[in-house]
């Protein structure tokens, strides 16, 4: 596959890190920890909104191990060190929102430390969308506005926030337009170059991001690729703490095709455009209510979050889920036994594979991955059903060790897929005719 | 339901309310939470994830346990969790498991000193909202005047214990007010809005009264005064307070006990506005719905006003909104304050994190010191 420019471009931003986003003289750097941010408010504030997402394994923890405690994921820790070393300085302020514990808890332990950052906390409601919520929402989003305003000493005016959304709708529809892409034609657009792609954009302004995906874009559509033999899976769980990109790439040298996935989760959103009309911050909170992802941070009963994962698996023809959940991560590691659940109800075959940011080594992880796509593949090959039928489950687990990554324990929660011919996890009598496998 | 909080609305309509972490504590004290939890994570839940849950998992999902039985299905679920996460999962499971109606109440955290006129709003709206799921539940029309008794009632309930937690400024304490405190969120949490409460705290109150008059305390000789913060380790209760009862350490305030509401400092149910006064102790009068800074301020208040020595942290793995961060609480009171702090590590469920040999030697290497501290200052 020939590079790409535009990824290259993409690569680049991402080792500088935040270090040139902290140095911009047109506007100052303001902090977003994951999972989503009413990104529009802080533009509209004149400030460059940037993803404190962890540093991955750029930093040693030195300080933030006496903050807390080993059992804390790796993004928070990684976070507060990045502060603690005096890596944010120039950082205007921080927000964190109502995603988990630790990201609430990490808020005061910021506010303590860096006192002269400006510390946010972010209540995003937890219901189904209705008129009260709504107007909560919105005074939130005011209450936002008013305390930068005290901060910056200005005002964040409504026709700002409407400029900043029409601004953000850009690079999220191109996120939008490249993920479809790579769901139709994943040979054309590879995940490892896809992840760097949006990933940049948590450390540019939108137009900058958006010059990078348009010039992606383009050179995608000309490229010629040819289809492999590979699995298509949806990733599910990595919306907070980012996997490294060797994970990624490792994801796909074992075979898989990732058709979706939910890394930068909260900068892409919103499953449309946010309205552009008036009261923008109205929009903004209506788009957050009624068009946002359904992810394990949010509860919405009208949007289930396991029911829609088997809409996406289904939606975009994928063969399996692997479940993929940052260490320690409680909001998914909680979902996964949901998930599992209803995966299991409509035969979806599954892998769970935990990752921590600073991993290292993935060798373990690729022979456990070759060995799911091997036997899906060779079920696909013997005839035994796509898409729901006689498919069987498999699970693994991954502990960290001293020493990189080591898989300590492999679990089968139901026979194996070549097990599952004989019936033991889905009825013989339900298998329809094998479909075509796929040409190299 | 989540103990502590809006139990009054419940109350209103004879609803008999179950509190599944109660349920889960309960599992653990009389050491049934291992294989319960064990269970749960064969359905899949991580051994990272909260031992609280996966214990009432077990229990709930599967066949109860030995000497308890089961759980009866509930008729409503309703999660009207405060600060903790962890509960919007637990009781979605719930939901999910058992087939039954969720009603969830979002109360926004608190994010500057007070709540904002808007959580109020919301969570009001919400409370209402509740109170229709309750009529046609039950069919009952709700009735404001009783509920505006039963806020009497939990009122009532409120000054009894905070008089206890306030006889604890004397010298000696006349109960724990971490181990015993503990055992009085039973009425406060489970009782709370009925006469059984109130009669428990007049009881309660004039014991400790009497005790106090003696100058009588839970154990001969009270040498150190403690605040203790975090769950304790319910698999091993008993030897937990033992190390701490070997050292004549005694608990004059705690923060575990302030979960289901922080009454100590004056706040009460009003029967005059039941639901606005619901609202208020769901958002700001409990400790959960609070900031770690918050809590810092907490904590210092009980140090300066009921003259501890020392400041316990008990750190566990399953509680993340307890335990995430404590160690920049230990950083502020030892360094910032002066306040000696020590810090263990165990779990309030999983008794597999527990080490009572370990947790021996740190305990009694921090009253060593504090003794040696004393005996150097009086020299």
């Amino acid at each position: 596959m020939e590079t790409s420019p535009a990824v290259e471009q993409a690569r680049a931003v991402l080792a500088a890190g935040l270090a040139p986003a902290l140095k911009r003289s047109d506007a100052p750097a303001f902090g977003c920890f994951p999972v989503y941010s009413p990104f529009e408010l802080y533009r509209a504030a004149g400030l460059l909104p940037v993803g404190l997402m962890g540093a991955g394994g750029t930093v040693d923890i030195v300080h933030a191990d006496a903050r807390f405690q080993s059992f804390v994921c790796s993004i928070a820790k990684s976070s507060l060190e990045l502060g603690l070393q005096k890596r944010l300085a120039g950082m205007e302020g921080e927000v964190f929102h109502s995603i988990c514990d630790f990201a609430r808890n990490l808020a005061s332990v910021f506010r303590r430390n860096f006192p002269t950052m400006h510390i946010e906390y972010i209540h995003l409601p937890q219901n189904a969308p209705g008129p009260e919520i709504e107007d909560y929402l919105v005074s939130e989003f005011r209450r936002v506005m008013a305390g930068l305003e005290q901060r910056l000493g200005r005002r964040v005016e409504d026709a700002a926030v409407g400029a900043a959304i029409r601004e953000y709708n850009r690079p999220r529809r191109l996120m939008r337009e490249l993920y479809a892409m790579r769901a139709k034609e994943p040979e054309r657009i590879s995940s490892s170059e896809l992840f760097p792609l949006v990933r940049c954009g948590t450390l540019l302004p939108p137009d900058e991001h958006a010059r990078i995906l348009e010039a992606a874009k383009g050179e995608f559509a000309a490229r010629k690729a040819r289809r492999m033999d590979r699995v298509k899976v949806v990733v599910e769980g990595a919306f907070c703490e980012l996997p490294p990109q060797g994970l990624i790439e490792t994801l796909e040298g074992a075979g898989c095709y990732l058709v979706d996935d939910d890394f930068c989760a909260g900068w892409r959103w919103f499953s449309t455009d946010v309205p552009e009309g008036p009261d923008p911050v109205r929009q903004l909170a209506r788009a957050w209510l009624e068009r946002g992802r359904a992810t394990s941070t949010r509860y919405n009963p009208d949007k289930p979050r396991h029911k829609d994962l088997v809409r996406r698996v289904r939606e975009h023809g994928a063969q399996a889920v692997l479940f993929m959940p940052a260490k320690f991560c409680e909001p998914a590691l909680f979902d996964y036994v949901v998930y599992r659940r209803e995966l299991e109800k409509e035969n979806i075959p599954h892998l769970l594979v935990e990752f921590e940011e600073k991993m290292w080594t993935f060798e373990r992880t690729r022979g456990e991955v070759e060995t799911f796509v091997e036997s899906l593949l060779f079920d696909v090959r013997m005839g035994i059903g796509m898409g729901g039928t006689g498919w069987g489950t498999h699970s693994g687990t991954w502990t960290s060790g001293d020493t990189g990554w080591r898989n300590t324990e492999l679990q089968c929660t139901r026979p194996r897929a070549r097990r599952c011919r004989t019936g033991t996890t889905g009825s013989p009598r339900r298998r329809r005719a094998a479909p075509r496998p796929p040409t190299s | 339901m989540i103990s502590g909080n809006c139990v009054e609305i419940l109350r209103a309509f004879d609803i008999e309310p179950a509190f599944p972490e109660v349920n889960a504590l309960q599992l653990a004290i009389r050491k049934q939470s291992l294989p319960l939890i064990l269970k749960a994570e064969e359905m899949g839940y991580s051994s990272d994830n909260c031992a609280y849950v996966k214990a009432d998992a077990g229990f709930t999902f599967g066949e109860g346990a030995p000497g308890v039985g089961k759980i009866p299905k509930p008729s409503l679920i309703v999660c009207n969790f405060v600060g903790c996460n962890v509960y919007i999962k637990w009781f979605e499971h719930c939901a999910e498991f058992l087939n039954v109606p969720l009603t969830m109440l979002d109360v926004p955290f608190v994010r500057g000193d007070r709540p904002t006129d808007g959580d109020v709003r919301y969570v009001v709206a919400q409370l209402k909202k509740l109170i229709s799921d309750c009529e046609k539940l039950t069919g009952k029309k709700f009735d404001i005047d009783r509920l505006r008794e039963i806020c009497r009632l939990s009122a009532k309930a409120e000054d009894g214990w905070q008089r206890c937690k306030d006889l604890c400024k004397n010298t000696p304490a006349p109960m724990d007010a971490y181990f015993d405190a503990i055992n009085l969120m039973g009425p406060i949490n489970v009782l709370r809005g009925t006469q059984d409460a109130v009669d428990f705290f007049d009881v309660a109150v004039k014991e400790y009264e009497g005790l106090v008059k003696d100058k009588k305390g839970p154990i001969p000789q009270e040498k150190f005064r403690m605040v203790v913060e975090g769950p304790p380790p319910y698999p091993f209760y008993r030897q937990f307070r033992d190390l701490f009862a070997s050292w004549g350490a005694v608990a004059v305030q705690s923060t575990y006990s302030t979960v289901g509401g922080i009454w100590e400092f004056g706040f009460r149910h009003d029967p005059k506005n039941p639901l606005e006064s619901i609202a208020q102790q769901m958002l700001m009068e409990n400790l959960c719905n609070r900031s770690l800074l918050d809590r810092y301020k907490q904590i210092r208040r009980y140090v300066e006003d009921w003259k501890a020595d020392a400041l316990v942290i008990h750190s566990v793995k399953s509680c993340r909104l307890f335990s995430a961060g404590q160690g920049d609480m230990r950083d502020y009171f030892a360094n910032e304050l002066g306040v000696p702090t020590l810090l263990v590590e165990s779990d309030l469920e999983d008794p597999r994190y527990y080490a009572q040999a370990m947790m021996k030697n740190r305990i009694d290497a921090f009253f060593e010191s504090l003794e040696h501290r004393r005996l150097m200052r009086r020299a």
